[in-house]
């Protein structure tokens, strides 16, 4: 019969129209501003720097290294080194950078630069209501826009943090087992040192001794 | 005879004046930055010269100064509907060329999304072309509504809706979880029900029919001499699958059958991809059946710094839109000395031309829709 | 089936098209896809063999790429006999090192790949070169056997700048008309920012 393929899909549609009554299923628009979907785990917008405590020039993870810098795609971090050092989370000095910017109209969101950093540094953001009326000056985010915090990580991506967490804590106490064994080592070896005196004795005697060394080394003439 | 395929049909106006008329680049029904300069006797098409490149930024240059590892993001925004698959297509040619291996699970989640990626692709075209046919607004909804369930399981996988950038060299850049498996296993017992749905809707419909049965017909012999792939080629009633032709991945395991058209008009276009979907689901309940445990990164592959041997090598899948392929040339530096890629939305338009003279003008809208091109991949 | 190895298939083009030359070109990479070379004059002839040929029927030609490969300047260190001064005025025929520059012309490339719908098989590689980058930038287009061949010659024009002798409708088609370089070279330096003059319909 003529018409019937159209009538087969008004039903259709009439069936989505009343069924959006009843079924969550067919009536599933979000009304954006008021209603918000919660966003998961993984998602990501735009990248951010870590730091740890409460100060984040102190606290910042980020040594400068610029592996990202080398390997975002579109080039959109600028670095800059530090010339002094601080000491990063193991008590190792580290330089940190004295300028670090992401042009975030330019960066694309692909995480490449979270996957390459080797100190867990930069993790990606999930704020993305970030639109602004001054396209060059406000879209270029400098260190202190990016530093956040660890308990920010912490909540906007629990798993992923807990695992990175857990990893730092063993490796920062490695480190100090390690420093602890170096310094029984060295107090060990001073000990020693000190329980033999006339080697001591020489020993102490040891800075003057090179001078010396050289007078000898000069004296035949 | 085949080199008459050739010499394309003139039109000499017999009344009237000839009017041409720029369609596009601004113009909803062109998919995007496209211009169509057709040449009119009347409302019938003499003349029709696709005109692209607006959305052009050498995205082959661009990949040629980056590293391997950079090129990736970058295919996400070829065709932007279908990042995974376009991940799928690069990775698997550098796979071939520096010679590597995935793990297992890796692949059948290449699969799971690919096959997702299909799917969320097709219920867009038809919405979009249902949508060019004046069947406004409705069906487009209820594939986008659809789609949505599909991009979110994306971003709980990837962290990105659309560009995703998952797929690595060597494997996939993070695991799917157990909770994600299951999620995917509890949408895809729902989407036969939306394709009888969606098949419902338009498919019996008489004015639908009359529009598009005979409409843009592309005859066997002219879409093989084209280069024409994907459901546009197979609707022609050509049998090439790249699934089933070069198995690559594991699609050797599945048990999936390849939709034929007869007439290869936009009607067998419109239906090609709604049977391809059904298909899709079957290969997804068999993926995500069979799925085995294990990694999904080889731990050998250095994905920063990768530095293939000097050579060459040429990988293609078969994306929703067509054969996608990319041909990589290196010289053992890090990054590829040459990278091409095969654009099938680009290569299916050298006949639009063909499929459109002597029918009105608002048929070149459905035909065109039919073509089913993303700007991103076209322009490169 | 699948095809014959790459030296065979070159055997049979030089038997069944009389006067061609093909090379073979090795590819060093873990895939092993190896390339025939053809000699511009016969290429239009081969190409419709290997699409014609009954048990190989390569009628689908998939991709066309441009390459470009710029001139190159190999050096070698020869060792040659000279008369050399000493610091005391003396002569000597001593042995030194000498650079000697070469300078190899580079060329542009267009790489077709070829499969057969017909057969499932595949694949095969047709490179042609042009005879220099500058002036002799001709091959012949292939667009007449496979014709999903005219876009992408088409680009290969656009973004390098060869002309292939044959192809119907040889026009830019990625960058506008107007536009004067080859983008995709090797050697192609971006213009500075400008703005482009549009012209306004008066
Ligand atoms: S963010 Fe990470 S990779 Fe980048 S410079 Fe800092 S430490 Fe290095
Ligand atoms: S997310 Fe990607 S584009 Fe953005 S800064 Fe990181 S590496 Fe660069």
């Amino acid at each position: 019969m003529l018409g019937e393929g159209i009538i087969q899909g008004l039903v259709e549609t009439a069936r989505n129209f009343f069924g959006s009554y009843v079924e969550k299923d067919r009536l599933t628009t979000v009304q954006y501003p008021e209603e918000r979907l919660p966003l998961p785990e993984a998602s990501r917008v735009f990248p951010f720097l870590l730091y740890d405590g409460k100060d984040p020039d102190a606290g910042l993870r980020c040594v400068a290294c610029q592996i990202c810098e080398k390997e975002c795609p579109p080039r959109c971090i600028h670095i800059e080194k530090s010339k002094d050092k601080k000491p990063d989370f193991v008590g190792k000095m580290q330089v940190y950078p004295a300028v670090f910017d992401i042009d975030v109209s330019v960066c694309m969101s692909c995480q490449i630069c979270v996957e390459v950093c080797p100190f867990d540094a930069i993790r990606m953001d999930k704020v993305f209501e970030l639109s602004t009326d001054n396209r060059f000056r406000k879209l270029l985010y400098t260190k202190k826009e990016l530093s956040k915090p660890n308990e920010y990580y912490q909540k906007i991506h629990p798993l992923e943090a807990a695992e990175t967490d857990e990893r730092r804590a063993k490796e920062a106490e490695e480190a100090k087992a390690k420093a602890a064994a170096a310094e029984a080592a060295a107090k060990a070896k001073a000990a020693a040192a000190a329980a033999t005196p006339p080697v001591g004795e020489a020993s102490g005697n040891g800075a003057a001794a090179p001078a010396k060394l050289a007078e000898t080394k000069g004296s035949p003439q | 005879m085949r080199d008459a395929l050739l010499d394309r049909p003139v039109y000499e106006p017999e009344e009237g004046e000839i009017m041409e008329v720029s369609m596009g680049p601004h113009h909803p029904s062109t998919h995007g930055v496209f211009r169509m300069d057709v040449k009119l006797e009347g409302e019938r098409v003499m003349k029709l010269k696709p005109v692209f490149g607006y959305l052009h930024r050498n995205h082959e240059k661009i990949a040629e100064h980056g590293a391997y590892l950079a090129a990736i993001p970058y295919t996400d925004r070829l065709d932007y509907l279908c990042s995974m698959t376009n991940n799928w297509g690069y990775v698997l040619a550098v796979e071939k060329l520096a010679g590597l291996q995935v793990p297992e699970r890796a692949e059948y989640l290449r699969v799971i999304v690919a096959e997702l990626t299909r799917f969320q692709n097709h219920a867009g075209l038809i919405g979009f072309l249902l949508q060019d046919m004046g069947a406004s607004g409705t069906p487009l909804m209820y594939a986008f509504r659809e789609r949505e369930k599909i991009l979110d399981l994306f971003e709980s996988l990837s962290g990105a809706r659309m560009m995703c950038n998952y797929m690595r060299f060597g494997g996939l850049r993070v695991d799917a979880t157990k909770e994600w498996l299951d999620e995917v296993r509890a949408l895809i017992a729902l989407l036969p029900g939306f394709v009888d749905e969606f098949e419902a809707l338009l498919r019996a419909n008489e004015i639908l029919m009359a529009r598009t049965q005979g409409t843009g017909v592309l005859p066997r012999e002219l879409a093989i001499n084209a280069s024409v792939t994907g459901p546009m080629l197979r609707a022609s009633g050509v049998n090439y699958d790249i699934r089933k032709v070069d198995h690559y991945g594991v699609y050797d395991r599945f048990s999936f059958k390849v939709p034929l058209g007869e007439h290869g008009d936009v009607y067998d276009r419109y239906m090609m991809r709604l049977l391809e979907m059904r298909e899709t689901v079957k290969i997804l309940e068999q993926a995500l059946k069979d799925i085995p445990e294990g990694p999904v990164m080889d731990p050998k592959v250095r994905l920063r710094g990768l530095r293939p041997k000097a050579g060459e090598a040429y990988g293609r899948i078969e994306s929703p839109k067509g054969e996608l392929g990319f041909f990589l040339i290196s010289d053992g530096t890090g990054n590829p000395y040459r990278y091409r890629v095969r654009p099938p939305c680009m290569i299916n338009l050298t006949i639009l031309e063909d499929m459109c003279l002597g029918h009105n003008i608002a048929d070149v809208v459905i035909i065109l829709g039919s073509v089913d091109i993303v700007l991103g991949e076209v322009d490169r | 089936m699948a095809l014959p190895p790459v030296e065979q298939i070159k055997a049979q083009i030089e038997a069944g098209v009389p006067g061609a030359s093909v090379t073979v070109i090795l590819n060093g990479s873990p895939s092993a896809q190896h390339s025939l070379l053809l000699d511009p004059a016969h290429a239009r002839a081969v190409a419709e063999l290997l699409r014609d040929h009954s048990e190989w029927r390569l009628d689908y030609c998939t991709l066309v790429t441009g390459v470009d490969w710029p001139d190159t300047e190999t050096s070698e260190k020869v060792k040659v006999r000279k008369f050399v001064k000493a610091a005391d005025g003396t002569e000597s025929e001593q042995e030194v090192d000498e650079v000697r520059k070469t300078k190899v012309p580079g060329y542009l490339e267009a790489v077709y790949h070829l499969f057969s719908m017909e057969k499932k098989h595949g694949q095969v590689v047709l490179r042609l070169r042009t005879g220099n980058r500058t002036d002799d930038t001709h091959v012949p287009s292939l667009t007449p056997v496979w014709r999903g061949a005219e876009f992408q010659e088409r680009e290969a024009f656009d973004l390098y700048g060869i002309v292939f002798d044959g192809h119907p409708d040889l026009r830019r088609i990625l960058m506008w008309d107007g536009f004067k370089d080859y983008p995709m070279r090797k050697d192609y330096v971006p213009p500075a920012d400008e703005i482009p003059v549009i012209e306004v319909h008066s």
